[in-house]
């Protein structure tokens, strides 16, 4: 089927647009699914409609161009529907933008397949199609929840005709009222005909599916038998597909022995057999492709369907952009980061140099140092991008959990223009998802509880993402019912944790980072197994970044994620050890001051320990496990600079403090292997490297 | 015999860079060297082998150094200006080596080149591929990419 539409480019090799096409169909059902769950059903704008309408349009030219024929036929089927809906012939009701939305996320895996050769199984979308054919047909559209519908009830009396050409083919078979059928089903011509009879079989076989007896048939190729089934056209035609192919299966309805449904109307004479023939899918998407107007050239096809996509939705303001590879934008970081160095080196060599004499030299110098910082504030710009791509991903996924959970959840966003390293932006993407999903099953209440506590019936679920510092902050809210502290805490010595009645709401809220901790009654597939928060809270520390919560019973919970900007930035704050430079994350260290060596304490096999305030500290001396060399005369250790990881602290011990600067984040591993207690390296204004602390292997160090 | 066919798989003659090691001269595969800069301190990394001298800053790369003389127990290793770091790029990994100087780049016929008796060393003899003849001086060919991957090098995580 593929190789018979290349005739129009037969000398094209295509694959080489096969990347784009990708790209393009990713954009367009990203804007057809965020279109259509902003569509207002009771007052559905044209313009909307037709959106959503030319994103279909757009994906059905790309994929029947490339041969892709079962995503064609898919959009197909949708386009059909939008068309319908923009021309008013039918009223949009919810099941319309259920299935549009599932054929969405269908062609997208189809899509998938493809892109990647091909491999897999593909899924079916034969339920999908009948679906969207029956909306198409108006099914739906009387005794639905949407009383609006109700006015436009016989407008879907105008017979499908008008759809456009391949009309949904199942639907004008005849249907009795209880749904069965009487079909006629021809099959063959075949080379062995005794095939066709296994098909006997599969009715015997399966129950429900209906009964079968032969029918006398001319031809000695082919046979012919009698049906009557409740199943579809397509459920049929896929049931035999195990032993004939669906080209040699010819479905016709025998009309006498059903009473047309009102879906059925068009058919106006019921002694004549109607001839619905089910095409062959393919068949159809191709058929409809070739004969489609104004269809540019086959290579075009789908670059020239996309700026018209563009012009209908001014909102979107992609056009300005471009797309480049995120290895050349890393290059370019890091170019600019040696610019900063030589730079650095060249100010700090400077310095010395009488200023009267070379006047010229230092103000060039001066220049250079402030061109090299706008350089690097705007190179570091382009991996940040908005929050709002990470945000845009939330409100299908609420409406679907809440339709799930039976819970009407409203979603707002907050500061979606804050921008954040691309790459944290993909991994804080499923620790907020979790916390999304946990708000919502746990937080927000069913609308007859929350009606009970004198709320509104629909819940309210904020996103906001702001900048605090050299942070970024996200929070996650809920006005639900908050967290049960009696409850956690109970959930607690269920489980043998140490916890105590007076404990402060802060920590008892941490017990739910617990692994395996989960107050949920009842474990839903949605969540409440209590894997998760301990995964939240890992995967958010380990991008050097703190989880906070706020909760008040009743009220609602707040869950705030703290991160750092970029991670190929970082605060850092630099000690010394001997003559050696270490650097901490600031994020990491809580507190600092001078000790004496009678301060510490040892047990039994030389453990130190200190005593801050009320607490003993594990000690770690960075000078024995760095193995750091000492000459005479070096400052003794004096300082200690606590750090928390996982919430556990330890006491490191260093010589001094050295200051507190931003620090390239450098992997060590690229041209080295992984070194105990040290996360990467960077490097310093003299131009010599440093490294920089795990703490959170140093305090498992301890711990452990 | 067993190099003489080894050799007579490749090209006839390859470029060699040649450097010294207190008494003795090596050759390496000049296509895997990306450079040669001046000895600067390195920052020393805790609980690594002696011959790692540590990690430098190669123009926002993170480069480690091995120096060769202690890898291969030479007498004496001392730092001066005029020790010299061979910057070598061998799959995308950039280590940098420590030798005594480097002499020369030559081309060496692939009959110019002996195979290597089987000989008791401080590294591993499959690391040489050969010794070849230059008038009265023996290069010692190293195999530099299977030297420094090795186990014993620590260089790369074993795993």
């Amino acid at each position: 089927m593929a190789d018979t539409q290349h005739d129009a480019g037969a000398d094209f090799d295509l694959t080489q647009f096969y990347q784009i096409f990708f790209e393009e169909a990713g954009e367009n059902l990203d804007q057809m699914e965020q279109m259509l769950l902003n569509l207002d059903l009771s007052a559905a704008d044209e313009e909307e409609l037709n959106g959503i309408f030319r994103c279909a349009h757009s994906i059905k030219g790309g994929s029947a161009t490339f041969g892709f024929a079962d995503v064609a036929e898919l959009t197909h089927k949708m386009e059909s529907l939008l068309d319908r809906l923009r021309r008013h012939e039918i009223t949009p009701i919810p099941q319309m933008v259920d299935v549009l939305l599932e054929s969405a996320d269908a062609s997208r895996s189809l899509l998938a397949r493809h892109q990647a050769g091909g491999v897999g199984e593909a899924i079916s979308t034969i339920d999908l199609v009948r679906r969207i054919s029956e909306l198409a047909a108006g099914a739906g559209q009387a005794g639905t929840p949407a009383p609006v519908a109700a006015a436009e009830v016989f407008v879907p009396a105008t017979p499908p005709v008008m759809a456009p050409p391949p009309a949904p083919a199942p639907a004008p078979v005849p249907v009795a009222a209880d749904g069965t059928r009487s079909l006629q089903i021809r099959i063959g011509p075949l080379e062995r005909v005794e095939l066709a009879d296994s098909i006997k079989e599969l009715f015997r076989d399966i129950p429900g599916l209906g009964s079968i007896d032969d029918l006398p048939c001319a031809d000695p190729g082919c046979r012919l038998f009698g049906v009557s089934t409740t199943s579809t056209d397509d459920d049929l035609l896929d049931l035999f597909a195990f032993h004939v192919s669906k080209e040699q299966v010819q479905i016709t309805a025998l009309a006498g022995a059903a009473v047309p449904a009102p879906v059925a109307a068009p058919a106006p004479a019921p002694e004549v057999v109607a001839q619905a023939v089910v095409y062959p899918p393919a068949h159809e998407a191709y058929g409809f492709f070739s004969g489609a107007p104004g269809e540019p050239l086959v290579v075009d096809a789908s670059t020239a369907a996309k700026p018209a996509a563009k012009a209908a939705s001014p909102a979107q303001m992609e056009s300005t952009s471009i797309r480049v590879a995120v290895n050349k934008v890393d290059q370019l970081i890091n170019l600019v980061g040696e610019l900063v160095i030589t730079q650095a080196m060249l100010a700090q060599t400077s310095r010395g140099l009488e200023a009267s004499v070379n006047q010229q030299l230092l103000a060039g110098l001066a220049d250079l140092d402030r061109n090299t910082r706008d350089l690097q504030e705007s190179v570091m710009s382009i991996r940040m991008i908005p929050m709002s791509t990470v945000f845009s991903r939330f409100p299908r996924m609420l409406r679907d959990l809440a339709s799930k959970l039976d819970k009407k959840v409203d979603l707002q966003t907050l500061g979606e223009a804050t921008e954040l390293d691309k790459g944290l932006v993909e991994k804080i993407t499923d620790p907020l998802t979790h916390l999304v999903r946990n708000s919502v099953d746990h937080g927000i209440e069913t609308p007859e509880e929350r009606l009970a506590a004198g709320k509104s019936e629909q819940g309210t679920l904020t996103l906001a993402a702001s900048h605090q510092g050299s942070s970024i902050v996200i929070e996650v809210r809920d006005d639900g019912r908050g967290m049960n502290r009696e409850k956690i805490l109970a959930k607690a010595r269920e489980r043998g944790l140490d916890v105590s009645d007076q404990m402060a709401d802060a920590d008892v809220w941490q017990l739910i980072f617990a692994p395996g901790f989960s107050t949920a009654d009842v474990v839903t597939d949605v969540s409440g197994r209590g894997v998760g928060m301990d995964v939240v809270k890992r995967n958010i520390a380990a991008l050097n970044g703190s989880v906070e919560i706020e909760s008040a019973q009743g009220v609602g919970m707040r869950v705030a994620v703290r991160l750092p900007l970029t991670l190929a930035i970082m605060d850092g704050m630099s000690v010394g050890v001997g003559e050696e430079v270490y650097i901490l994350p600031l994020s990491s260290v809580v507190e600092s001051f001078q000790v004496k060596a009678e301060d510490i304490n040892t047990v039994a096999q030389g453990s130190q320990l200190v005593k801050v305030r009320d607490e003993y500290m594990p000690v770690i001396a960075l000078e024995r496990i760095f193995e750091v060399p000492r000459t005479n005369g070096s400052a003794p250790n004096a300082i200690m600079v606590v750090v928390e990881s996982d919430g556990n602290r330890v006491a490191l011990l260093v010589d001094e403090l050295l200051g507190q600067h931003q620090v390239v984040v450098k992997n060590l591993e690229s041209n080295y292997r992984k070194v105990p207690n040290v996360s990467g390296a960077t490097i310093l204004g003299d131009g010599t490297v440093a490294l920089i602390l795990d703490t959170g292997s140093l305090v498992r160090r301890v711990r452990y | 015999m067993s190099v003489m066919g080894k050799m007579a798989e490749g090209t006839a003659a390859r470029e060699y860079l040649t450097f010294r090691l207190d008494q003795e001269e090596y050759g390496i595969d000049i296509l895997k060297v990306q450079e040669i800069r001046g000895y600067e301190p390195p920052t020393r990394i805790a609980n690594a082998p002696a011959f790692i001298k540590g990690v430098v800053n190669l123009r926002g790369t993170i480069v480690p150094i091995v120096d060769m003389r202690l890898k291969f127990n030479c007498s004496q290793a001392e730092y001066n200006s005029f020790t010299v770091v061979i910057i070598l790029n061998m799959h995308q990994r950039v280590v940098g080596i420590v030798v005594d100087s480097v002499s020369d780049v030559m081309e060496l016929p692939a009959d110019a080149i002996r195979s290597a008796p089987d000989i008791d060393s401080a590294i591993d003899s499959g690391s040489i591929t050969g010794l070849g003849s230059v008038g009265e001086r023996m290069l010692i060919l190293l195999d530099i990419e299977k030297l420094m991957s090795s186990d014993d090098m620590g260089l790369v995580a074993t795993e």
